[in-house]
């Protein structure tokens, strides 16, 4: 899933993501949360990992400082 | 001398990609844990592909209360798929709402055995490939370019295969939902023997049917 606009906005459903962190969480845990497929959210983190949103700790991931900054905008 | 291709059999694990698709890049361990249909397509802008997307469609939230996902393919590029995806829901009124591969390179075709050269080299068959929660590849279906698909018998076989799973039964011709099993025959004499006195729809000792 396609996170991050060519023009370096968030689309909805990584917004959706990135609000469902506000403790960390599991992917399953983001799936039940947000009502979106669990494929799409393993996607969606590899790309919020690769734009600096998201942490992996262990097997949670958790919003970064960049994360939380975006999400403030 | 032509390249060997080797295509992906029937209780092998399923090969595993990267693709960019209307969705986003996804990977193939993305499905882990959910049942998936990975089909493909000519092309987009087709008639009878556009028949098929819309019956795919059709059945997809019977295939999402079963856990299967739906993943769709062709040699077209993410541009093309959008186009055609929007241009449905324009004309016909059909959101779709599965991923769809952009494989212009046809790396996941050739991984799957997708094209049939003896038909056309630059468009996939209709190949469907049924992949299990540890993808393992479960079914195999091909149909050729000029026919579409019975999308009804593919819900069929899920519900089959799964009914496979959860019971450890096989289901004969035809089988609905509902409709009797067959319950696996006896492997020894002494079973067989012990077979004919239970109490399911007796044929012969090979060959018993049974309500679940």
């Amino acid at each position: 899933m396609a996170c991050v606009n060519p023009d370096g906005t968030l689309t909805e459903s990584a917004i959706k993501i990135l609000e469902s962190l506000s403790v960390p969480k599991s992917p399953e845990e983001i799936a039940n949360f947000t009502d979106v497929p669990l494929f799409k959210i393993r996607s969606a983190l590899r790309d919020l990992i690769n734009a600096g949103f998201v942490n992996q700790v262990n097997d949670k991931y958790k919003l970064t400082d960049e994360g939380l900054k975006i999400l403030k905008k | 001398m032509e390249q060997q291709r080797i295509m992906p059999r029937i209780g092998e694990p399923a090969p595993q990609f990267e693709a960019v698709t209307t969705h986003g890049t996804l990977r193939l361990e993305d499905y882990k844990g959910s049942w998936l249909i990975l089909f493909s397509h000519p092309a987009d802008f087709t008639p009878v592909c556009t028949t098929e997307f819309i019956a795919f469609q059709g059945i997809y939230d019977e295939l999402k209360k079963r856990n299967v996902e739906l993943l769709g393919l062709s040699i077209d590029s993410v541009y093309s798929h959008i186009a055609w995806v929007r241009n449905i829901e324009e004309k016909m009124g059909v959101k779709i709402k599965f991923p769809v591969i952009a494989d212009l390179n046809k790396e996941v075709a050739s991984l799957y055995g997708m094209i049939m050269p003896g038909e056309s080299k630059t468009e996939t068959s209709r190949a469907v490939f049924v992949i299990d929660p540890e993808q393992k590849i479960r079914a195999i279906i091909y149909y050729p370019l000029t026919t579409g698909r019975n999308i009804d018998e593919i819900l069929r076989l899920i519900d089959a295969l799964q009914t496979h799973e959860k019971y450890k039964v096989a289901t004969p011709a035809n089988w609905r939902p509902g409709d009797e099993v067959i319950v696996p025959p006896p492997n020894t004499q002494e079973m067989a023997e012990q077979r004919m006195k239970e109490k399911y729809d007796i044929k012969d000792w090979y060959f018993s049917k049974k309500k679940i």
